[in-house]
């Protein structure tokens, strides 16, 4: 067939095609890059509004009953819509979109060195969906009854009941709304996995692909491995929800515990869905900054492997109060703790890859610093949780809270910082000021420990979470001025994010010119123009020659050795 | 084996071009192979909620009930693997003849259809017998998997057809035959599954 190849097509005029309107550019396009750009937008305008619903509680629970400016009053049935609504749309609509779908559409052709996604058409596919699934999120605060308010975990009865959920099309359109940004990210997944399976460029063997792409791989098999059980129970809920079913009713013989074991079966790794990118990510940052080679690169790989596999046995953990035989809580209790030691293996690789570089505190290296030592508490925290004796203790309270925001803010916001921050220059062709850079690390670092540590404290003193009022609880009400100090940490946080957006579009348009490589780094992106074209990579498509971290070689001159330079 | 480069449509008979490294499993049907995994969770998220809550029954089946129609089904069930094994047939004669593996391919096609059709006689007349969703926890749990595999057989006939004519005018490369392969072996694996835990 190679024969009625036109042309045209070949490397050297990969970057002309013809102009393009706006619309066929910028929202209809295929092009990996617009679709991810489209997804980190839509995840910013996402992470906005499920910033400002923390805002909205957190002045509740700071100042009870008072007007909050921007919201008004927010009732027991707003305060319960509002963090439901926050932590799905955090972990579904931010950390997701931003971390695997933005990171990866950008960063995978990219890295291995192609022109584009294996299947383009799809992945646009893919963003559409799920923007549909973003705004039919938001609209269900528009319709009778409000949104729903049953925590982002859906237990039944309380979701699958109009008398318990008091808005019967609230909870079906979120029910909805997560189903199909599932399907979007089904979509994502395929294509990430096939595109750096089978679109490496020549030479680049599966040890020379660089970590990040590996995580966002593993990331997209895990949640494909996992999101089947929740799609199964989804179907079941909308069902019991509107077509009289009972799978989950006890009155009908139904088990809401059916629920719980196929939410969370899907649950727990999706944390390491959205873990292992920001963990990918901090690995590219480390590395080029300490001008260090990333230490036992091997090792990582199998442990990410095996903490994929480990994922899938832990979900009871989350059971443990729910009623559960407890033979079988050990059992969750040993798997739980045994998943703790690949992922601090992981920290101490990182550590050493640190130790002994020439490190650089730039600010995208101030933020993967900033997740290690964040995560590292979330992750302590998260053993006495894991423990089933101790977790019938802290369950549903303040500590479990503090412990889950000490994994997925280091996540979902430190991590995409790092990442932002790091490929910035590439995106958009111009740095990012590094005093705006760092004035909004160390008002975003400081703030957020503020927010959290304190909370700990209250989860230990018995602070039940999910109460929107604590004044008529004597024994927690002398906690109050702990909950002014977190509120205020929270609005001090808040305003230093003005800083990152007026750096962000600031730099976009008036930012210091990025060459191809300003921060002489080895991976195959950095080989394309900032920002790269239509294409890609208008001299050719490289070639692979090396793996990504040859930093400090000793027989070279320069202290880095891009993957595609020939030896 | 085909590369798409971007901007270019991908229409027409051949939309190929350039190969840059030949991967072990092509494009389409690693795709579809991950798709296909993705919906084994499904199905195995369905399936066992179906056994736990028919383990944590007093009576199973449900009493006043009417008996899901075994035989007849196993007919269907024997209908749908020849449809399966009718399109290996037509695999094989692919790599030599591409004429000749028409016929097998329609057989399976047609086979397949008649699978559906049946299902949904099927339902018809258990429904006028008084199973429905609402009727118990057997008649939710076999609508909704019984449903939900025969979604999955309609999207892989719909593959299937337009395979089919692709194959007629001569554009069906071996890798696009081989994709819409796997989601069909994956409908007709599943069914005897399906059949075994929730019919018998
Ligand atoms: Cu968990």
């Amino acid at each position: 067939m190679a024969e009625s190849i036109p042309a045209s097509h070949g490397d050297h005029e990969v970057g002309h095609h013809e102009e393009q309107g706006f619309v066929s550019k910028y929202l209809l396009s295929t092009d990996h890059k617009v679709i991810a750009m489209q997804y980190m937008f839509t995840g910013m305008a996402m992470a906005v509004i499920g910033g400002f619903f923390a805002y909205a509680f957190r002045m509740q629970l700071a100042f009870p009953g008072m007007d909050v400016p921007g919201w008004g009053l927010v009732t027991p049935n707003d305060y319960n819509a509002l963090v439901t609504n926050h932590g799905a749309i955090m972990i579904f609509w931010v950390a997701m979109p931003v971390l695997i779908a933005a990171f990866g559409n950008y960063l995978i052709p990219l890295m291995v060195g192609c022109d584009d996604m294996v299947f383009p058409r799809l992945n646009r596919l893919s963003y559409q969906i799920f923007l549909l699934s973003a705004i039919v999120l938001m609209a269900s605060f528009f319709v009778y009854g409000g949104a729903f308010g049953g925590a982002w975990t859906m237990y039944p009865p309380l979701s699958a009941k109009a008398e318990y959920s008091l808005t019967q099309l609230g909870s079906t359109i979120f029910v909805l709304a997560v189903a199909l940004e599932f399907v979007a990210f089904l979509m994502g997944g395929i294509n990430f996995i096939t595109t750096a399976m089978n679109s490496r460029a020549p030479g680049m063997k599966l040890y020379d692909v660089p970590m990040v792409v590996w995580m966002i791989v593993v990331a997209s098999i895990l949640f494909m491995a996992s999101v089947g059980p929740l799609i199964a129970g989804a179907i079941m809920l909308l069902f019991d929800q509107n077509l009289g079913t009972a799978f989950f009713d006890p009155d009908r013989a139904g088990d809401p515990i059916l629920w719980q074991h196929l939410f969370w079966f899907f649950g727990h790794p999706e944390v390491y869905v959205v873990l292992l990118p920001a963990t990918g990510i901090v690995a590219e940052v480390i590395t080029t900054f300490s001008r260090k080679k990333l230490l036992a690169y091997r090792t990582i790989l199998y442990t990410v492997f095996g903490t994929g596999v480990l994922s899938f046995t832990v979900w009871a953990h989350h059971q443990f109060v729910a009623g559960i035989d407890p033979r079988m809580a050990h059992v969750f209790t040993v798997t739980t703790l045994l998943i703790s030691v690949p992922i601090a293996e992981m920290m101490f690789v990182y550590i050493g890859t640190l130790y002994g570089g020439s490190i650089q505190y730039t600010t995208p290296m101030l933020w993967a610093l900033g997740f290690l030592v964040t995560f590292l508490i979330g992750g302590v925290t998260g053993i006495f949780l894991g423990a089933s004796g101790a977790d019938i203790y802290f369950h549903d309270t303040y500590f479990v809270l503090a412990h889950f925001h000490y994994t997925f803010f280091p996540i979902a916001i430190i991590g995409t910082f790092a990442g932002v921050t790091y490929w910035f220059p590439k995106m958009f062709g111009r740095m990012m000021n590094e005093t705006l850079g760092k004035i909004h690390f160390w008002g975003t670092f400081i703030p957020f420990n503020a927010i959290f540590l304190p909370l700990f404290y209250l989860g230990v003193a018995g602070q039940h979470r999910r109460i929107y009022d604590y004044s008529a609880f004597p024994e927690l009400a002398q906690y109050q001025d702990i909950r002014v100090f977190a509120t205020s940490a929270l609005l001090v946080m808040l305003a230093f994010q003005v800083v990152f957006l007026w750096n962000f579009f600031h730099s976009m348009f008036r930012g210091e010119k990025a060459g191809a490589n300003p921060w002489k780094a080895n991976s195959l992106e950095w080989a394309a123009p900032s920002p790269p074209p239509h294409g890609n990579f208008p001299d050719g498509l490289p070639e692979c020659h090396r793996g990504p971290y040859e930093f400090s070689h000793p027989d070279r001159e320069e202290d880095y050795w891009p993957q595609n330079q020939p030896a | 084996m085909p590369r798409r480069r971007a901007g270019q449509t991908g229409y027409g008979p051949i939309d190929v071009v350039e190969s840059r490294r030949t991967p072990v499993v092509p494009d389409g049907v690693l795709g579809m192979l991950l798709f296909v995994f993705a919906e084994a969770t499904l199905f195995a998220g369905l399936i066992s909620a179906f056994a736990i809550a028919k383990a944590g029954a007093p009576v199973w089946p449900p009493l006043g009930q009417p008996r899901l129609p075994v035989e007849a089904t196993a007919i269907n069930t024997a209908a749908l693997v020849a449809s399966g094994l009718l399109l290996m047939l037509s695999r094989r004669r692919f790599k030599v003849d591409r004429v000749s593996a028409e016929a097998p391919f329609v057989a399976a096609l047609g086979l397949g259809t008649f699978f559906v059709l049946f299902q949904g006689y099927e339902w018809v007349s258990l429904i006028g017998q008084g199973l429905t969703m609402r009727s118990s926890a057997l008649g939710s749990f076999f609508y909704l998997i019984v449903g939900v595999h025969a979604l999955h057989a309609i999207a892989a006939l719909g593959l299937l057809f337009v395979t089919w004519r692709r194959m007629r005018r001569g554009w069906l490369a071996s890798s696009q035959l081989a994709t819409a392969e796997v989601f069909w072996y994956f409908v007709v694996g599943i069914w005897p599954l399906i059949y075994l835990i929730v019919y018998l």
